[in-house]
């Protein structure tokens, strides 16, 4: 049986999509990508042909190698493992541990208080301050953490799991109105990455489900 | 990051469970809490993830706090079932004795404390067959228990084992 191209499914504007989106550009891994409404027909994601496949019912899911994976960091540590360059982590224990410190605290400290069914249930009274109430406490540690680790990028000089998080992060600082003055190697650190071609092909306003009037 | 738990080891600190626990399967790598096979890895990343993305952090303290005292417990208990409804799933194709095949792994370590939580929720377990069984048979292995909130230095009295 002939393995197919990897498909991941993805939503444009979902960050954790993003990372993963991300992570194939950088490895320059060809695939086919199935996108998934989030918003249209109650969500696309709770659909049961969805929900067979992943049933988190969420976005992003990888199908590869026969298998397939949900949360957007086990999907890219087992890329990382089976496509190993160009690296998305140091060779250093200690500095994947760092890597991995500020990979989960965007990806379990920030993200899932603001994502879609948390705000859902937030209210549209109050969901934009708790939005904001999650970002900005989650990045007043980040700003500290990465005094001690950042380089060029979020730890040392090369771009890693990290930065594939912090990106999306920052995106959704900017739709969520957060000021980023109190953040400057946050900011710093994520301009400097939008200017790599894999974070830039990635991004959601080019993606093939991005709408007309968010288009670039 | 104002949390627990932080490990200060080898000259560095370390926050966010998952990554101290990464550290410590790359620097002490027996007996292993990754399985060898990557596919079976990304199994065991998932389940955590799942678990320490998914579930635990819109269930902890400061969010908790935030809901209010009124909505704490159906917002615990909807965060908490929502996921287990996933996970029970994804276990039906990754289970043995454990969460992944027979070996423990980390996901099993991140699976016996949100089975607690739920329990301190009135989350009802029966939905959930495959979590119950392995976190029943987990809690008889020694290294969870010694590590139990009941029998550490700081548990109350009226919660010591």
């Amino acid at each position: 049986m002939q393995a197919g191209k990897p498909i991941l499914y993805s939503y444009f504007r979902s960050s954790c999509s993003w990372r993963v989106r991300i992570a194939l550009a950088l490895k320059s891994i060809d695939y086919e990508m199935v996108t998934v409404n989030l918003i249209k027909d109650g969500g696309q994601q709770f659909s049961e042909e969805f929900q067979a496949l992943n049933p988190m019912k969420q976005v992003p899911a990888l199908k590869i190698d026969g298998i397939t994976i949900g949360q957007s960091l086990a999907i890219i540590e087992y890329l990382e493992e089976t496509r190993p360059t160009p690296r998305l982590l140091p060779q250093d224990p200690k500095k994947r541990a760092h890597v991995r410190m500020i990979s989960d605290l965007i990806a379990s400290g920030i993200q899932p208080l603001q994502n879609l069914s948390v705000l859902k249930q937030v209210g549209q009274e109050k969901q934009l301050s708790w939005a904001q109430q999650a970002i900005s406490s989650g990045f007043n540690a980040l700003e500290r953490i990465l005094q001690s680790t950042a380089g060029k990028y979020c730890v040392g000089d090369e771009v890693s799991m990290a930065d594939l998080c912090l990106v999306p992060q920052v995106a959704n600082a900017d739709r969520y109105k957060v000021d980023l003055t109190p953040y400057p190697t946050i900011s710093r650190i994520s301009k400097s990455l939008l200017t790599l071609e894999a974070f830039q092909v990635s991004h959601p306003c080019r993606q093939p489900d991005t709408p007309p009037e968010l288009r670039a | 990051m104002k949390q627990v738990p932080a490990l200060k080891i080898d000259g560095i600190t370390i926050g966010q469970s998952l990554a101290i626990i990464e550290y410590l399967e790359e620097t002490r790598p027996t007996p292993r809490l990754l399985p060898q096979d990557p596919k079976k890895r990304a199994h065991v990343r998932m389940i955590s993830d799942l678990i320490a993305s998914g579930i635990q952090p819109l269930q902890n303290l400061s969010v908790l706090k935030q809901v209010g005292q009124e909505k704490q417990l159906s917002w615990a208990q909807q965060a908490i079932s929502s996921g287990f409804n996933a996970l029970e799933r994804i276990l039906q194709s990754t289970a043995g004795k454990y969460c992944v095949g027979d070996e423990v792994s980390m996901a099993d370590l991140c699976l016996v404390p949100q089975v607690a939580n739920a329990d301190r929720y009135k989350v009802d377990l029966t939905p959930y067959p495959t979590i119950s069984r392995i976190s029943k048979s987990l809690l008889t292995l020694e290294a969870f228990q010694v590590s139990h909130p009941c029998r550490q230095p700081d548990t109350p009295p009226e919660l010591r084992a």
